[in-house]
This record gives C-alpha cells, sequence and structure tokens, in this order.
C-alpha cells in the first residue's frame, strides 16, 4: 500500500457502473458525471490523508509542547540559581533557596538500586520463560508477568508501606546490617535507623516494579535467535546454560541493554511507589536507610502546596531534569532496540 | 578419561545451578504478584460493602464510601478515553496507511515511544503550567486532560500494531473495487481490526485508571459528590493515596477497599485483553 493515489482512476468507473446498473433497474437515477465524482474523491482522500497526518504531528507537539512549557516555567529558577541549580543541595521554602541535588540524588540511588536487583532477577524470568517453560504455561505465566506491570503504582506504595516496611525493618535490614555492615567503604550504607523506610526499601520496591519491563524485553529480544543458532550449539553438546549464555546473549545484547534502559527509564519517573517509602526528608545520608526525597516524589509532596513562586518554578525545574533524562534514557532503549530490529530484518 | 569428566560434571553442575536459579527468579516475580494480590484481598475485602459505593468520602471517624471518588474516576477516565481514541486511532492510522514515506511517522513513532514511558508526573506537571496556572483553579478537566496525554501513546501504539496486521490484500482488494483511500481505512483496514483496536483502548482505559501522580495537582479532591468537571474533583486514585497516608482507621480501610476495586478492574482489564490478544500487542 505505498502509494495511494494510483488506483484512484478505477474507481470512477466502478461508479458509473453500479449508477448505470440501478438507472436501468429503476428507470429514475441518472449516472452522475464521472470526472466530477473522480475529483471529489481525490480531495477526499488527500483531506483524509492531511488529517490523520495532522494527528501524527500532534504526537510530536505534545512532545515539544511538554519541554517548551517545562522550560519556560522552570526559567526563573535556573535564572535564579544558574547552571549549578542540579548540582545544590539547598532545598529550603523559607528562605526562598532551593537546588536539586538532594532529588537527584534519591532518583538516581533509589533507580540503580532497583536495577543492580532486577537485571539478574529479569534475566532469570526471560530465561525460564523461553528455555525452561512448558510450552503449555508459557503463555499464562507470561501474562502473569505482565500483570506485575498492570498494578498500580499506588499499590505498590501502599502494599510496600504497611506489608514491605515492617517486614523489611524486623528481619532483612538487621541481616544486613550484621553482614554487609561490616565490609569496610560500602558498610555504611547498610548501618542506620531500621525503620523500612528509606533510600533501600525504595529501590527495592522499584525492582520488583522494573522486573516486568525488563524481563518482557529480554524475553522478546531472546525469542528473535534463530532458531539454527541454537540448536547447532545443541549439536555440538552445548548444556542450556552454554547456549544462553554464549550464543542468545551476545546476539541479543544489543536489546537486552535495551530493555535494561526502558526499566532505567520507567525507574526513574516512577512516583507514587517511591512517595510512600522513601520517607521524603530532604537531606542527603551516606546511609541507604535513611529518609530521602527523590525528583517524582518531591513534586507529588510540594508541588500542590508550593507557595511562593519560585518554589513552583524550581519544582518545575526538577520536573524538566527528570523529563531531560527519562527522554535520554528512553530514546537510547528504543534505538538499542531498533537495532537489534534491524539485525533481525538482515539475517531473515 | 577422569579430565574431561570432571569437566563434564563441572559444566553439568553449572548448569543446574543456573537452571534453578532462573527458576527462583521466576517463583520470585510470581511470589511478588501472589504476595501482593493477597495483601490487597486479605486487608480491602473487609472494607468492601454496599455502602462504598453508595456513600461519599466520610470525614474522619464516621461512615462514608467512596462514591464521589468513583464518580470523579469514572468521568475523568471517560472523558480522557473519549478525547484520546480518535486523536490515537487517526495518528495510528497515519503511521500504518500512510507511513512508509517521509520523516514524520519514523519521528512520530519514535516520540510516541518514548511518551508511551515518560513519567507521568511530569505529565501533571506540563498541564498544571500550561493549564490550572492559567486559569488559576484545580478542575476535573485539567485531569481529564493529563490522562488523556497518557492514553493517546497507548492508543496510538496498539492502532498502529493490530492494522498492520490486517493483510495488503484486503486493502488491494478494496481498492481494486475502486473504494476511494479512506473508505478503504474507515470501512475495510479499521473494521477488520476492530477488536484489536478496541484492545488498545481497553489497555489505555487500564493504564490511565491506576494512574495517581499526574491527578494530585490536576484535579485535587474533592471532599463533596460533584460533577462539575471544571471544579476540583475526587477520584480514587487520589483518595486512596490521601486516605492510606492518614492516621485515621476509618480512612486508612477505605483506602482498602478502593485499592482492591481499582487493582481488579485494572488487571481484569488486562487478562481480558492479553488472552484474546496473545502475541499481538
Amino acid at each position: 500500500m505505498s502509494s495511494h493515489s494510483s488506483v484512484l482512476g478505477s474507481g470512477g468507473a466502478l461508479e458509473i457502473g453500479e449508477a448505470g446498473l440501478a438507472g436501468a433497474a429503476t428507470g429514475v437515477r441518472p449516472p452522475s458525471p464521472p470526472r466530477d465524482r473522480m475529483q471529489a474523491q481525490r480531495f477526499q482522500d488527500a483531506l483524509f490523508h492531511q488529517v490523520t497526518r495532522f494527528f501524527a504531528f500532534s504526537v510530536l507537539a505534545i512532545l515539544v509542547a511538554i519541554l517548551g512549557a517545562l522550560l519556560y516555567g522552570a526559567w526563573p529558577a535556573l535564572k535564579e540559581f544558574g547552571a549549578g541549580f542540579p548540582f545544590s543541595a539547598d532545598w529550603n521554602p523559607v528562605t526562598d533557596k532551593f537546588g536539586g541535588l538532594i532529588s537527584v540524588y534519591g532518583t538516581l540511588s533509589t533507580s540503580f538500586i532497583a536495577l543492580f536487583v532486577a537485571i539478574p532477577v529479569s534475566f532469570g524470568i526471560a530465561l525460564f520463560l523461553t528455555e525452561l517453560c512448558p510450552p503449555s504455561l508459557r503463555g499464562p505465566l507470561g501474562i502473569a508477568v505482565e500483570l506485575l506491570a498492570a498494578v498500580p503504582s499506588i499499590i505498590y506504595g501502599m502494599w510496600g508501606l504497611f506489608v514491605f516496611a515492617p517486614l523489611f525493618a524486623d528481619y532483612v535490614q538487621p541481616l544486613l546490617s550484621a553482614t554487609l555492615g561490616n565490609i569496610p567503604f560500602i558498610g555504611g550504607l547498610f548501618q542506620g535507623p531500621k525503620n523500612g523506610i528509606g533510600i533501600l526499601s525504595a529501590g527495592l520496591i522499584l525492582s520488583v516494579m522494573v522486573i516486568p519491563f525488563i524481563a518482557s524485553v529480554m524475553r522478546d529480544v531472546f525469542e528473535v535467535v534463530p532458531g539454527i543458532l541454537k540448536e547447532s550449539a545443541y549439536g555440538l553438546g552445548a548444556t542450556t546454560w552454554e547456549v544462553v549464555w554464549n550464543v542468545v546473549l551476545p546476539y541479543t545484547r544489543v536489546g537486552v541493554i535495551g530493555g535494561v534502559m526502558l526499566g532505567l527509564g520507567r525507574a526513574l519517573g516512577e512516583t507514587m511507589a517511591v512517595t510512600f517509602v522513601i520517607g521524603n526528608a530532604h537531606r542527603i545520608s551516606p546511609s541507604l536507610y535513611e529518609a530521602g526525597n527523590s525528583i517524582a516524589s518531591t513534586l507529588a509532596n510540594e508541588f500542590a502546596e508550593a507557595s511562593s513562586d519560585l518554589h513552583v518554578s524550581s519544582l518545575i525545574a526538577l520536573g524538566l531534569i527528570l523529563f531531560f533524562v527519562t527522554f535520554v534514557v528512553l530514546a537510547l532503549s528504543k534505538i538499542l532496540l531498533m537495532r537489534l530490529g534491524r539485525l533481525e530484518g538482515e539475517k531473515t | 578419561m577422569s579430565d574431561s569428566s570432571v569437566l563434564y560434571r563441572k559444566r553439568m553442575r553449572t548448569n543446574r545451578a543456573a537452571l534453578v536459579l532462573s527458576l527462583v527468579a521466576m517463583a520470585i516475580g510470581m511470589g511478588f504478584l501472589a504476595w501482593i494480590l493477597v495483601v490487597l484481598l486479605y486487608k480491602g475485602f473487609g472494607a468492601l460493602s454496599l455502602t462504598l459505593f453508595t456513600q461519599p468520602t466520610p470525614a474522619p471517624g464516621s461512615e462514608g464510601g467512596l462514591s464521589n471518588a468513583i464518580l470523579g474516576s469514572l468521568m475523568m477516565v471517560g472523558t480522557a478515553t473519549f478525547i484520546a481514541t480518535p486523536i490515537g486511532i487517526l495518528a495510528g492510522v497515519y503511521l500504518s496507511e500512510f507511513g512508509r514515506r517521509g520523516w514524520l511517522a519514523p519521528a512520530t513513532r519514535f516520540i510516541n515511544d518514548i511518551l508511551l514511558s515518560a513519567p507521568s508526573i511530569v505529565i501533571g506537571v506540563f498541564i498544571y503550567a500550561v493549564y490550572v496556572a492559567q486559569v488559576q483553579h484545580f478542575s476535573g478537566w485539567a485531569g481529564s486532560m493529563a490522562l488523556t496525554l497518557i492514553a493517546i501513546p497507548v492508543v496510538v501504539r496498539t492502532t498502529e500494531n493490530m492494522l498492520n496486521l490486517v493483510p495488503a490484500t484486503l486493502r488491494e482488494a478494496a481498492t481494486a473495487l475502486g473504494a476511494p483511500r479512506w473508505k478503504v481505512v474507515l470501512h475495510v483496514v479499521l473494521r477488520s481490526a476492530q477488536a484489536g483496536v478496541l484492545t488498545g483502548i481497553l489497555l489505555a482505559v487500564a493504564r490511565v485508571s491506576g494512574e495517581t501522580a499526574p491527578l494530585l495537582f490536576t484535579a485535587l479532591n474533592n471532599q463533596f459528590t460533584s460533577f462539575d468537571l471544571n471544579g476540583p474533583m475526587a477520584n480514587l486514585p487520589v483518595v486512596i493515596f490521601q486516605f492510606a497516608m492518614s492516621p485515621y482507621e476509618n480512612w486508612n480501610s477505605l483506602a482498602w477497599g478502593g485499592a482492591i476495586i481499582i487493582t481488579f478492574g485494572v488487571l481484569c482489564l488486562n487478562i481480558v485483553v492479553r488472552t484474546l490478544f496473545r502475541k499481538k500487542i
């Protein structure tokens, strides 16, 4: 369907035929002039084409509008605090001094904890779904993994705060303090108040939320590996693990990284779950047990109540940073996945 | 050859360990899903009652339900779906039917996929900046607009995928019969992909009905039943958020009741859609 106007010529002819038949049967309706009809059709087609084009264009316009509006809204704050805004740890609505460092740190640290946990688990799930799972269970289990992504984020937040955090504080945090906490250098990360909320809990709950995204991309890219490659490796006597590690993974590396980036993009912008469990304290501390704040949770907590214009503008500036960073990460993810798609297109 | 048998045993061990770990990973994933659902059922089931659907949100300590929040959510999600559906379908039609040439289609596809995963709270900030701050009050319209922007990419994506599944021969047959292009698309292509396109709309509904972040500072909240989209409007996610964070026991219990309604609604939509259209989404 690459050319859309080449076959229109026949349209008019057919219409005459129909009209002629109808005319013969009833003897009332004269055939309409073919030239007019063809012109009208050509006009309607062009109109339809332009209308759909307009709406496709509007998707682009949404993105430009978001960037523009955020930049405009953030301008007063950026002008006041300069390029150092993302690197300043000030956040004081009383004295009107704002900086993004605390929120940026919270966003980055929770997201990296999430990826650190989610990558191996997602890889395991994708491996299970593509290589181990009996075919009859593949569909239902795949859907079940995707359902993990469909649970609204506020539910993760409630579950995290009321169910996960108490258990985490009672059992896991003391354990981590007693083991990882004694290792030099990183030990300090696992010391501090054991109340179940804070950067680490937020990161762990985020990891549960991004697992389905990473796992389903990994599963999809694992499935594009040509069967003949895997069969050759099996034919040489490789074990399942060796096939996955030495054949499937190298072949799909680009796509796997794309999936991880997609997960990162999701984790960076996740709001409600983080807001529930991160503790909402505006400080940076060396311990992962301490409460903090991410960009999204700062926005969720303060935006509706922000009093001064500079406060609102600073919050919008945080939103701009978040949008820009997720945009870059997601664009990278998309490019990597497209590269894998092209690779596959060339092969088949 | 003891050397090779040692190596063989080592390889087998590694293999078995890896496969067991992958099984464990799957179990972890399923375990979390089950854990969350069981917790929801356990905490929320007691809160489910008829008054949940008939009474508006109460003051702390008194009896009430979530009727105003449910109504607000339905109105805003409905409005958002109503606006996003035509925009999304027409943009999807462009990508699949006219998108072979030119720069616009690849660019739109790319940007659409990014908007699909863009942080929803930023969409809220955007609507606040361009609408709420200009009219100086929170409103249901603002909430609907934010949800619309989140729903559009979902509809665009599924529409394009579903239209691509329609065999080219169908289009060619219709064109050969003399149908103009727009009739081919609207009456043949879209009609044969009808169920798939509907799927996309349902997925969009499922996606936006659980969204909290973009409503926090667009629709805000409202203690009373309101049909006025031009004023602050109660909605389930924000009510759940506020009630869950509150110290009052009856509010907490209502929050769990709301949570159970939303989660099972969204999950049912997803299950229906995904079992019907496995592989195609």
